[in-house]
């Protein structure tokens, strides 16, 4: 890890996250994922939008875009087209993603453009303390749900896989090592490729819906979480509350960099 | 020598915008801007550029932002609806001081108004129209030929002093067809963003140079810089300190104001000996003209003031004009806007009328000259 924080952190820490956050460690999963890949760092961007999570940009040492409130992805498209060659990773939480970003989610998603997108799924607004997104569970607490939350949640994979994305994983902060595995084959994807990292917030999510501290969060995880591959196996009655993790999606499509490169070779044979 | 061609306003902007070294446009469908998306769709990918058509406006601008911070100049085009909508992220671009260039091509407002109609309107928004405090540069051109060396010096505004810049149309330029013949030596006027001199290592991304403003890398040379749209020091990263929240906001203004002379645009026509200014820019000023012969026809001494850089306002030359004339006319398409800026900056030196219609119509020579015969 100390390789790892010389190599890929700015000498920015600590950082801002409360203790018991998961942002850290799905921070660390992508900074493995970029080892393991060993990608060039001066062609790698770090793209975030607005929020706890979205912080992490900031802590990484690449060219990095700390954008406005949902937009990471449309910032990124931009980055993308104007430097193809360049690997694109987006850092945006649930909130950022699903709610005021969600129309650029399902567009990005529809065109297939070359885009790493890392969700930190914490079920909450956590930077504002606590009000409720579109990935808070129904009948959850938030501050701004003090009965309980009657909005239902977006399934991320389904938004995703409807909106035309050609590779989609889940995993936890607990399986941090499949988390770092799945980043990796998501920027090793060629389209648009989206990872739901599954993360902790104890002081804002985990306290209002006694979730009991950081741990036991953790612990909610292991227990929570199944092998894709696995819940195929077991029956309705088993699965009862449970979610997969893995590779849920993995397809093939047009990727929009190339098809426009495609464009501008033929456009530049036709001339003026 | 070049031949002459009928264009679009419209298209002025896009060539324009080419020719600026503009490559890449994300843009919205709307009406009245639309042709410049529909040109540059066809026009960017020959000379190797980008055009994409997002989702909505917001992600427009968005992506103009994040072309320009990895290194491309680029542009997005819009009118009324679009422009209010973009606002939030044209004040990124001022904080993060990322040069873009906004064309609003100005239809009747509010909301979806009269939209295929000129008007005069976003004046105030271009100025004020994302919160809080930041200077700005707008531009409003009066023809199709000027379209085109307006699309050109916003670029080079814009790479210059690291900023957005607002190109502001009106349905009347944007839509007007005129004789245009391409300008001579035209690469000679273009400007390109510093670059740093210093080695990563030594590099402050947000240190600003004499002029106030910072040299800009792009994504791929080396220098790992942030960008925010926090207030950020020298390094790029975000603080909560009041001593450089102070620093850097005024900077915003300040690498503009002390650089004004470079920024004014303006036209003066029959101004030398005359009694009555009359003030216009964009559409609105071409009926000064006509309005200002048939005045002197009458004998009466009446002469035009266009500014070309509508902001910052041309707060010297109008001061100036208010030392020898006996009353300025501020006419303009909307309920009276750049009349108020025009009024406090004149601070009751001399009478200021304000000639305002928002109807959908331009004002016409005869109002005008009404106007001017109204000055007692």
């Amino acid at each position: 890890m100390e390789n790892l924080l010389a190599k890929y952190y700015r000498p920015r820490l600590p950082h801002m996250w409360c203790p018991g956050c998961g942002n850290g460690i799905v921070t660390a999963c992508v900074a493995r994922a970029i080892d393991k890949l060993q990608l060039d760092q001066d062609k790698t961007a770090i793209v975030s939008g607005i929020g706890c999570s979205s912080r992490a940009s900031g802590y990484l040492n690449f060219d990095s875009l700390h954008t406005a409130h949902g937009r990471a992805i449309p910032f990124a498209t931009g980055v993308k087209l104007t430097k193809p060659e360049h690997n694109v990773i987006v850092l945006t939480g649930d909130g950022d993603a699903t709610a005021i970003g969600g129309n650029h989610f399902i567009h990005a998603a529809r065109r297939n453009i070359n885009l790493t997108v890392v969700v930190y799924n914490n079920s909450i607004y956590g930077m504002t303390g606590g009000q409720y997104s579109p990935l808070t569970p129904h009948m959850s607490m938030a501050t701004t749900a003090p009965y309980g939350n009657v909005d239902r949640p977006f399934d991320l994979y389904e938004l995703a896989k409807g909106a035309g994305a050609t590779f989609i994983a889940r995993a936890t902060t607990y399986h941090a090592t499949l988390l770092t595995d799945l980043i990796a084959k998501a920027i090793s994807h060629k389209g648009f490729a989206i990872v739901e990292a599954v993360s902790a917030c104890p002081i804002s999510f985990g306290r209002q819906n006694k979730m009991g501290g950081p741990a036991k969060m953790m612990k909610w995880q292991k227990d929570h979480a199944v092998m894709v591959e696995a819940m195929a196996k077991l029956d309705q009655t088993q699965i009862e509350g449970k979610f997969p993790i893995g590779v849920l999606y993995q397809g093939e499509g047009p990727e929009y960099v190339t098809e426009y490169q495609k464009v501008i070779q033929r456009a530049m044979g036709s001339g003026k | 020598m070049a031949k002459a061609v009928l264009m679009q306003g419209n298209q002025a902007c896009a060539e324009g915008a080419i020719t600026a070294g503009a490559r890449f446009f994300a843009g919205y469908p709307i009406t009245p801007s639309t042709e410049v998306a529909e040109l540059l769709a066809k026009r960017l990918p020959q000379v190797g550029g980008t055009f994409i058509q997002m989702e909505d406006e917001i992600a427009g601008m968005a992506a103009v932002i994040g072309s320009s911070i990895a290194g491309t100049k680029s542009l997005t085009a819009t009118s009324g609806p679009g422009f209010s909508l973009k606002q939030e992220l044209i004040g990124y671009a001022s904080i993060a001081e990322v040069p873009c260039v906004i064309v609003n091509v100005q239809r009747t407002g509010p909301s979806t108004g009269q939209p295929t109609s000129p008007a005069q309107g976003d004046v105030m928004q271009a100025r004020w129209g994302s919160h809080g405090d930041r200077g700005v540069i707008a531009l409003s051109p009066s023809s199709v030929p000027e379209t085109f060396t307006l699309t050109i010096d916003a670029f080079n505004l814009a790479e210059k002093y690291r900023t957005p810049v607002i190109l502001l149309l009106d349905e009347i330029i944007g839509h007007m067809r005129e004789k245009f013949v391409m300008p001579d030596s035209i690469q000679q006027m273009i400007i390109n963003r510093k670059k740093p001199t210093l080695p990563p290592s030594e590099f402050l991304p947000y240190k600003p140079d004499e002029d106030g403003v910072p040299p800009m890398p792009a994504y791929g040379d080396g220098y790992r810089f942030h960008t925010t749209g926090l207030v950020h020091d020298y390094t790029g990263f975000p603080t909560g300190s009041n001593a450089v929240t102070n620093e850097v906001i005024d900077r915003l203004h300040s690498k503009i104001t002390k650089n004004i002379d470079d920024i004014m645009k303006y036209e003066e026509f029959n101004l030398d000996d005359a009694e009555i200014a009359v003030v216009a820019f964009g559409g609105t000023a071409r009926s000064a003209y006509a309005a200002i012969e048939s005045a002197r026809a009458q004998g009466i001494r009446a002469g035009l003031f266009r500014p070309i850089t509508i902001w910052p306002a041309p707060e010297k030359q109008l001061l100036r004009l208010a030392d020898k004339v006996k009353a300025v006319i501020v006419a303009e398409m909307n309920h009276g806007q750049y009349v108020k800026e025009v009024r406090q900056i004149i601070n009751g030196k001399t009478q200021v009328v304000s000639l305002a219609k928002w109807n959908n119509e331009p004002i016409t020579p005869s109002e005008m000259l009404a106007s001017i015969q109204a000055i007692r």
